[in-house]
């Protein structure tokens, strides 16, 4: 049981704490405006040189290998549901970490995403 | 004025593809996965003839790009927009992905399902409906020059 709260702590917090890494290190490098391909590269090469980036890359990917443990141990349609918190922690985290304006209506549409997330995943069990 | 709608609408259009991107790369590379199937053995010999399988799939070479394409606009989307608008706002994937479902690979959805695609759309609607960005950028800019940054 232990193993499954740390995977699922992993899965959620982890994950998106790692997705906010990855934005941080967006707004440091500013607006993407140039989307051509020699335009891009120059972008990711920038990226790169955050060391926030590769912190976003490494929770993301740890993220990744704990969701495959949990899915090797429960069902899936557990599994997901439950990571769909990860829109509650990405709005505190927006909040706190990125210090965004989460306002009511932002949160009203995150739970509303939330509960719909678990709609579907009760349709399809 | 011009300015927030001008920031909707790149906002909305990155979002839009990102939406599609991902699950049309997770359906083709999933296809082109299924159709090569799994390697009999570990064997040197054996894993370079998947390998090259994998990589003679076309499939699997736009299941790449799609997510390569994904990739590109989630990050781009996130240098001007708030994260906690972005993030819920990618859930619209799942609405995507049972219409690939229903439409490309004959599934049944069932109307619970489809009512949790809806109430997804509604909650989306409300976070849409806030400003894309609302974060005063509190991080310093980079040099312009080469060298490491932070």
């Amino acid at each position: 049981m232990t193993t499954e709260i740390a995977l699922l702590v992993f899965i959620v917090v982890g994950g998106t704490f790692g997705e906010m890494c990855v934005t941080r290190a967006m707004k440091i490098i500013g607006e993407v405006r140039d989307f051509t391909p020699r335009g891009l590269l120059r972008t990711g090469r920038r990226a790169f040189r955050i060391w926030w980036m590769w912190l976003g890359f490494v929770l993301m990917a740890l993220s990744y290998f704990s969701l495959l443990g949990m899915l090797a141990r429960e069902d899936v349609s557990f599994v997901i549901p439950v990571t769909s918190l990860g829109y509650v922690v990405g709005a505190v985290g927006g909040k706190w970490f990125l210090g965004e304006d989460v306002s009511y209506h932002r949160w009203v549409g995150v739970a509303l995403v939330c509960f719909g997330v678990y709609l579907i995943y009760a349709g399809k069990s | 004025m011009a300015a927030a709608s001008h920031l909707r609408l790149k906002t909305y259009t990155l979002i839009s593809l990102l939406v599609v991107f991902g699950p049309f790369g997770d359906l083709l590379m999933g296809k082109g996965m299924r159709g090569i199937g799994v390697p009999t053995s570990i064997s040197l010999v054996e894993t370079a003839h998947y390998v090259s399988l994998v990589l003679a799939s076309g499939l699997v070479w736009w299941g790449t790009l799609c997510m390569i394409g994904f990739f590109i606009c989630y990050i781009s989307v996130l240098s001007w927009a708030d994260y906690s608008y972005v993030q819920p706002a990618t859930a619209l994937t799942y609405g995507v992905v049972a219409l690939l479902g229903k439409y490309i690979l004959g599934e049944k959805i069932s109307l619970l399902h489809w009512m949790g695609i809806l109430v997804v759309c509604v909650g989306v609607g409300f976070i849409s409906y806030t400003s894309p960005a609302t974060a005063e950028r509190p991080f310093s800019p980079p040099p312009l020059g080469e060298g490491p940054l932070r």
